[in-house]
């Protein structure tokens, strides 16, 4: 075998490496034991005993049979058991508490599976032959003839084409061809519309990181049931989830004000927290001091760290807690950041109560609500 | 052995020869007359691989992604890749009346109307899991073994990437239903972009077709999901194993094994039937797991709203430890020239998995260039002979799985009653403090084996038999290793001997430095070349084995008297067998 490994560079009081572990193959001095070459072939029962290998004949064989079984078994479940329970007043079949379809369907589709992966290991080891075999290996480099031919084609070819003796075709072509990746990447321009294209020209209400559905005078309503919400409703230490109105909101047509996207958007930014505390608990932060009723506070739920929609109220301290990454904030000191990885405290919303008495918004949050983005500009935070 | 062999055949086959006229064999040459294939198969059908357990790990991930393909194909056959608002009067009664996006709504449907939906649904989360987790455990076995080394680095760099298209597209995948959990996994993943500087807002809004959550991110998922990463996912794959293929499977030292050859069980019939047996193992396995354990039961987390979030929200495992990174991180964030710059989230989940991936992908070529090594290595090292780099990966899978643990904090906290606080002030340190305890515990671990291992090839091993001489002294009784199992001990390179070089020597190309950047380099080497080499035990020269040997032989002497009675220590090698006969020499 030519030796074609590259030596290592004389490192000083380097023994010579590349003598060691075979990698020229011969013995050498330094190794202290030598190869001893390939053990004696051990016989296995099945090679010697006829019985042997034909009860592994059988054996194999009849994983296979069994197999087949299990496959018949599948499909007789799939007719057999039923997996929906309504609409036709059948009941759903169960075993033990689970579902019986899926039980049985899983259970015959893996054994007859495993049962032909087993059959044909068990073959593979008891019955097909084990002398094991050597394969010389190749350097994974070719031969420098190959190598030399290979650059010899390549400058022939370079060379016919001229490139190098033509640098106004070279870089003009690299230039065209650079310049193609203009088409590509503008025809993702509108993959969708920017934040600015989107505040120039609202969709919907509340469009834009800057903006929400809220507006004055808009009730705040109950998340899921959608009733509006008087101070006397709450107890001190209660934690609401609301929400703007305008999401249960059913136009004069019968349809719902928002829907589809627009709603979605709505509830990812105006989806609220009313709390309830003794209002000498309350520090409001400056020129808040009339945002509160009566102790009741309102803020975004919509975490500042990546906008998980904040739930978990530890009622004595008011403090929130987000349960994705933990963020803590104190809604008694303007929703400040107490614990976590949240670096913004949550946005408030000024409350005030209308002549019918509900709750109502008295403008939209002073600052966009939810995670940080590049353009966010808090310094007009209100919160600091 | 008292059999008699002669008779026994060696090979299963009575020679097939090509110009069989049977039906197979006309097939075969009208094929050949078109595709040339016989110079292709002649050389592979009887290609020679070598038998370990721990090579089937690479298996698991490959047959796991074929049971990925079929039951992906099963599932979109049903699967409707829309956010279009749909109320559901489906078959599981707790939803009726809900609005919910036509995915969720077809989610369900899978799981209630269709035979076998919910089955390949978990079929298909369990073999994602299984894909995901077996890539890990056997990139974990390449480095450890050194098969990462030339000529297979590049091999590594496809399979590093492979690693990251298979949790890329495990995110996608369980984030189609549109339930709730995966829908806060977006959400965050929405927080992600945007907290990057300058493009944050862009890539947000192009991604989501506008505001988040729009009506375009589950279509394009799905796109994603289906079609690009599984296009690369199979094209990597291919290049993994014509690779493989081509440089021939690294071995195990041990008798008959060399650096020239491969010594194992061939293609046809042997490997075919293993690894064709193991494919239906895999997949029997999935679809076991697919039948008796449940999966992301999406019908239990209701589907996607923004306004709501479940307690203990945790993203799949293999997401688990950026998720842990992102929430023990400090709450820094710079205001900065009416702009924002939101540290606490850039730095764990962009900054930190790049880098760890970047390293990750690099590892072969940093390792040959501190070892100047540019042998072709196709013999595996065990862990314990390169002790610094079994003890770094160690310490990474230490931060790893700090930074896991980290991210099911509020799990632990919840578990074990303990405070959330403090164990994210725990985590902050213990992920730095961590990795260094395990690095120097590995690394002194390995050494001692490597002590352990010499011992044994000059002393013998360890009978357990207990001699008293004659002047009342006890000592045990070591008999010498056969010779297979010490060439396999010693069956190794030497390391090169770092503290004769000298600091400011030759780099890896054997060029001197010169310059500022390149002297500072070449001392950066030096110092982790001592690191690497330094501290390692090397394995006996011939002079100390027959000192060793010699001193056995004077032992024997000794207890000469001893040999062919029972407890004689050669119990246990074979030598003769024990029955009837007393254990005490005086009996």
């Amino acid at each position: 075998m030519s030796d074609d490994h590259n030596h290592l560079p004389e490192l000083p009081g380097d023994d010579a490496l590349d003598a060691h572990t075979g990698h020229g193959g011969e013995l050498v001095p330094e190794e202290p034991i030598a190869n001893p070459g390939l053990p004696e072939h051990e016989w296995r029962p099945t090679d010697v005993d006829p019985n042997a290998e034909k009860r592994a004949e059988r054996q194999v064989a009849g994983l296979f049979a069994l197999s087949a079984v299990c496959a018949v078994l599948f499909v007789v479940s799939y007719f057999a058991f039923q997996i929906n329970g309504g609409g036709g007043g059948q009941t759903v079949d169960t075993v033990f508490g689970l579902g019986a379809s899926n039980v049985a369907l899983g259970a015959s589709l893996g054994f007859a599976l495993l049962f032909i992966g087993i059959g044909l290991i068990q073959w593979a080891r008891k019955l097909m032959s084990d002398h094991e075999i050597v394969e010389m290996r190749h350097p994974a480099r070719s031969s420098d003839e190959d190598r030399a031919e290979t650059l010899r084609v390549l400058d022939l070819g370079v060379e016919e084409s001229g490139i190098t003796r033509r640098p106004l075709i070279r870089n003009s072509l690299l230039g065209a061809v650079g310049i193609l990746l203009a088409p590509a990447v503008v025809m993702l321009k509108d993959l969708g519309k920017t934040n600015a294209q989107i505040e120039a020209n609202p969709p919907y209400p509340g469009a834009g990181l800057e903006h929400t559905v809220w507006d004055t005078g808009m009730r705040v309503v109950r998340d899921v049931v959608g009733t509006p919400i008087r101070p006397g409703d709450l107890e001190i230490g209660d934690l609401l989830n609301a929400e703007p109105e305008i999401v249960f909101e059913v136009g004069d047509d019968g349809k719902p004000v928002l829907e589809g996207v627009s709603l979605q958007v709505a509830k990812s930014k105006g989806a609220v927290v009313l709390v309830r505390m003794d209002p000498d608990d309350n520090k409001p932060g400056p020129g808040r001091e009339n945002w509160a009723v009566d102790g009741i506070l309102c803020y975004s739920k919509i975490c500042t760290h990546v906008g998980c929609p904040i739930s978990l109220n530890e009622r004595k301290t008011h403090h929130l807690l987000c349960p994705c990454h933990q963020s803590t904030f104190d809604l008694a000191d303007a929703a400040k950041v107490v614990f976590g990885p949240a670096a913004r405290p949550l946005p408030q919303l000024p409350l005030m109560v209308n002549d019918e008495g509900y709750l109502v918004a008295q403008s939209d949050f002073k600052e966009p609500v939810g995670p940080s983005y590049w353009e966010r500009d808090s310094q007009q935070s209100t919160s600091k | 052995m008292s059999i008699d062999t002669s008779k026994v055949a060696t090979t299963n086959s009575t020679a097939a020869i090509a110009s069989k006229p049977n039906r197979a064999g006309a097939l075969a040459e009208w094929a050949d007359d078109r595709l040339g294939l016989a110079t292709l198969a002649k050389k592979n059908l009887r290609k020679v691989f070598p038998d370990h357990w721990s090579f089937m790990l690479g298996e698991i991930a490959l047959w796991s992604f074929v049971v990925l393909l079929l039951s992906g194909v099963f599932l979109s056959l049903w699967f409707t890749p829309s956010m279009g608002e749909t109320t559901y009067e489906g078959t599981y009664a707790q939803l009726r009346g809900i609005q919910m996006s036509e995915a969720y709504a077809s989610a369900l449907r899978l799981s209630f109307d269709v035979r076998g939906g919910l089955l390949m649904r978990q079929i298909h989360h369990w073999a994602a899991m299984l894909f995901v987790g077996s890539m890990m455990i056997h990139l974990l076995r390449v480095f450890f073994t050194g098969a990462h080394r030339k000529p297979r680095e590049l091999n590594w760099a496809i399979g590093a990437l492979l690693l990251l298209l298979g949790t890329l597209e495990g995110f996608t995948g369980y984030s189609l239903p549109d339930d709730l959990l995966s829908g806060t996994g977006i959400r965050a993943a929405d927080g992600f972009l945007k907290s990057q500087p300058v493009i944050g807002t862009y890539m947000s809004f192009l991604l989501f077709g506008g505001e988040f959550p729009g009506d375009q991110i589950i279509p394009r998922l799905f796109i994603i999901h289906v079609l690009l990463i599984p296009g690369l996912l199979l094209a990597l794959i291919t290049a993994h194993m014509l690779l493989l293929v081509y440089h021939k499977h690294t071995q195990w030292p041990g008798p008959g094994r060399t650096e020239q050859n491969v010594v194992g069980f061939p293609m046809l019939p042997v490997y075919a039937a293993k690894a064709g047996g193991f494919f239906f193992i895999v997949f029997g396995t999935t679809a076991l797991m697919g039948g008796l354990l449940s999966i992301n039961p999406v019908w239990k987390f209701g589907p996607y709203d923004p306004s709501k979030v479940t307690a203990g929200s945790q993203p799949d495992w293999y997401m688990g430890w950026p998720d842990g990174a992102l929430r023990i991180m400090p709450n820094i964030e710079t205001h900065i020239w009416h702009h924002t710059i939101s540290w606490n989230v850039l730095l764990p989940i962009i900054v930190l998995p790049s880098a760890m991936f970047g390293l990750l992908l690099m590892l072969p070529f940093i390792e040959a260039w501190i070892t100047g090594d540019k042998r072709d290595h196709h013999l595996l090292q065990r862990p314990r002979n390169a002790p610094t780099r079994t003890a770094f990966m160690v310490s990474l899978i230490t931060m790893y799985g700090l930074f896991w643990a980290a991210g099911g904090n509020d799990i632990i906290a919840i578990r074990l009653h303990l405070s959330i606080n403090q164990i994210t002030y725990f985590m902050r340190a213990a992920v730095f403090i961590g990795p260094a305890i395990a690095f120097f515990i590995t690394k002194r671990w390995c050494i001692s084996l490597q002590r352990k291992d010499n011992e044994d090839v000059l002393h013998g091993y360890e009978t357990g038999i207990i001699m008293r001489s004659p002047e009342g002294g006890y000592s045990e009784r070591h008999l010498p290793l056969s010779e297979e199992r010490a060439y396999k001990l010693t069956a190794r390179d030497r390391d090169p001997d770092v503290l004769g070089e000298l600091e400011g020597g030759p780099d890896a190309n054997g060029v001197e430095p010169h310059g500022g950047l390149a002297a500072r380099l070449a001392g950066v080497r030096h110092r982790l070349r001592k690191l690497m080499y330094a501290d390692n035990v090397q394995k006996p020269t011939v002079h100390e084995l027959d000192e060793g040997h010699h001193h056995a032989e004077h032992e024997h002497e000794l207890q000469a008297p001893m040999e062919g009675h029972a407890a004689d220590g050669h119990q246990f090698d074979g030598h003769h067998l024990v029955e009837g006969e007393k254990l005490r020499a005086d009996d």
